[in-house]
């Protein structure tokens, strides 16, 4: 173990850590090693998620919930316990748990359902959203807007980036009917109190939806302290796979609601006249469901929570307090958003730089980071950028990453310059 | 039509009597660029190529001239005088700007038959698409791609 290092933390070795993911040790461009920032983009697996997903190929692969033979159950099962994992995790049951691709399947299929739900009654209505989401909480519910004719509202967001809560108080109102927040912002990197704003959605009776992307990999994520109807997040940021996602709608809400899409395994009887539904979260889950993705990131949970906590967030607390320290030190750098969070996302813009070809010269020397506008292109408005440039950690990035960032940064300054 | 509007706008008077052929000027491309020992000199070559590129009239600063499929913006305006294509170009990202430069050196006052008779290869013949990703790489083809097409609409228009 190196010695070097410049973050210590006891209960925390973030070279053990590290060493559990084969692909960090891998170069790019012939030999330059890597230097892996793209994190909020999506996490590398630990060997132990690879190994789960080969694992059940080799061994137990069947169709889930068709029954019949010895495989078939044994597929259930892990597929059934994956869930329950991910509802222990989120402090919820199994049935308020829905597997689904992703965030982006997720809140499109709480507006499609609810707003079938509700239908018309949103007519006159409204929904709101916050200035600093992804597009994948804006689009859908643009579409249920245009569809019944509810206005879309959205909270500030005020220049250190944070949400205006005295303006989520004026336009969460008695007309209100649904409140859909980011947890933890993917382009800043900052941290909205959601328990604050479920509760003001609550006191309308509001339903309120928490997408928890980036949330899940930094925050103790409970579902009754936060206090929302649904909460979504992906498996591929949580160090799992890709193409599995999860829902938490509380049951007596999910109960409610009607279908997504109809196919397998979601019918309790079909006829030609009619079909009939499975209770939640069944009714939700039609067809062969992305069965390896949901043991996966079971897996991954599992490997997550075996990480101490309070360690990993002091961990992760240090190596985004470097990152606001080395950046700020940058002449003409500006920083969006806090310049303090726990949260390893730190997005910035340097005067006359373009963030692409910040980009092209960090990727020449094996820095990955991302740029663009993070599917923010609202947010990116806000502050008048059209692209910025975003690093992000994750449980595995060292103090020597953040060196190799730092020198790669000056350099192609230097170059741009 | 949009490319023959532009067919007939009258273009600043140029002079310019280059020599070398469009192969000759790629071989020469390649020489410098396979000089440079590492990824910075190689870069820092692009950038300066970049910053020496003709000022973009502001006029044509628009989606008319952006060329689409690049993920920076990239505008591109042809004329032709005397059978010679003109071209202005710009980028708002400084690489793209550098690769923007280096088409102009090669594409730059020659007649249409000389752009589409030019080989297809620029890319590779640099060696650029080992050094740029397949984002950039696509970028420069859309621009080359639009250099083409100009140029093919100018041929069509001066034989009917
Ligand atoms: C905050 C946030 N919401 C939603 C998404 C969409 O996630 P996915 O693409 O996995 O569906 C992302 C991913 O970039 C995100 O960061």
């Amino acid at each position: 173990m190196s010695s070097t290092s410049t973050i210590s933390s006891t209960a925390f070795d973030v070279y053990a850590v590290r060493a559990e993911f084969p692909i960090l040790s891998r170069t790019v461009h012939g030999d330059v090693p890597l230097v892996y920032l793209d994190n909020a983009a999506t996490a590398q697996k630990p060997q132990c998620v690879i190994d789960s997903i080969s694992r059940y190929y080799q061994y137990s692969n069947a169709n889930v919930h068709r029954g019949g033979h010895a495989l078939g159950a044994e597929a259930t099962a892990l597929y059934e316990d994956a869930r329950a994992t991910v509802a222990s995790f989120l402090g919820a049951e199994p049935n308020e748990i829905i597997f689904t691709r992703g965030t982006t399947e997720g809140i499109n299929l709480i507006a499609a359902s609810w707003s079938q739900m509700v239908g018309d009654s949103l007519r006159g209505r409204n929904i709101v959203i916050s200035g600093m989401e992804h597009h994948a909480n804006i689009v859908p519910w643009q579409m249920v807007c245009e569809r019944t004719g509810a206005e879309l509202r959205v909270i500030d967001v005020r220049d250190d980036g944070t949400l205006d809560l005295n303006h989520a108080r004026t336009i969460i109102d008695e007309a209100t009917a649904f409140v859909s927040i980011v947890h933890v912002s993917n382009t800043l990197g900052v941290t909205n109190d959601v328990r604050e704003i479920c509760s003001l959605a609550r006191a309308v009776g509001a339903r309120s939806l928490v997408d928890g992307a980036q949330a899940v990999v930094h925050h103790a994520t409970d579902m009754r302290h936060i206090g929302c109807d649904f909460y979504v997040f992906s498996g591929h940021k949580l160090y799992g796979p890709t193409g599995i996602g999860v829902v938490f709608g509380r049951a007596d809400v999910l109960a409610t609601m009607p279908p997504y899409q109809g196919g397998g395994a979601m019918i309790s009887t079909v006829t030609f006249e009619r079909s009939t539904y499975l209770d939640a979260p069944m009714r939700f889950e039609a067809g062969t469901p992305n069965m390896e993705g949901a043991i996966g990131l079971a897996e991954a949970i599992r490997w997550f929570k075996r990480i101490d906590p309070s360690a990993l967030r002091e961990h992760e607390a240090s190596l985004a307090k470097r990152m606001h320290a080395d950046l700020s030190s940058i002449d003409g750098l500006r920083i969006l958003g806090p310049t303090e969070s726990h949260v390893g996302i730190v997005s910035f813009v340097i005067d006359g730089i373009h963030a692409n070809d910040l980009g092209v010269l960090l990727d020449e020397q094996g820095v990955a980071i991302r740029v663009g506008h993070h599917c923010t292109m609202p947010l990116m408005k806000r502050f008048g950028v059209s692209s910025t440039a975003r690093a992000s950690t994750a449980a595995y990035t060292t103090s020597e990453d953040l060196d190799a960032f730092s020198t790669a940064l000056f350099r192609a300054i230097k170059l741009l310059r | 039509m949009l490319f023959l509007r532009h067919c007939f706008e009258p273009s600043n008077f140029f002079v310019d009597q280059h020599i070398m052929t469009i192969d000759q000027t790629i071989g020469d491309l390649q020489n410098e660029f396979a000089s440079f020992p590492d990824w910075e000199e190689r870069y820092s070559h692009i950038i300066s190529m970049g910053k020496g590129l003709a000022p973009y009239n502001e006029e044509y600063r628009n989606d008319e001239f952006k060329v689409k499929g690049c993920q920076s913006q990239v505008w591109l305006h042809p004329s032709i005088t005397d059978g010679t294509i003109h071209f202005e170009a710009d980028s708002d990202a400084l690489i793209v700007k550098g690769l923007v430069a280096l088409l102009m050196r090669v594409y730059n006052e020659r007649t249409p038959t000389e752009i589409l008779n030019a080989p297809p290869d620029l890319v590779s013949r640099l060696g650029l698409d080992q050094h740029l990703s397949n984002n950039r790489a696509n970028g420069l083809a859309s621009m080359l791609k639009q250099i083409k097409l100009y140029a093919l609409v100018y041929s069509m228009t001066r034989t009917t």
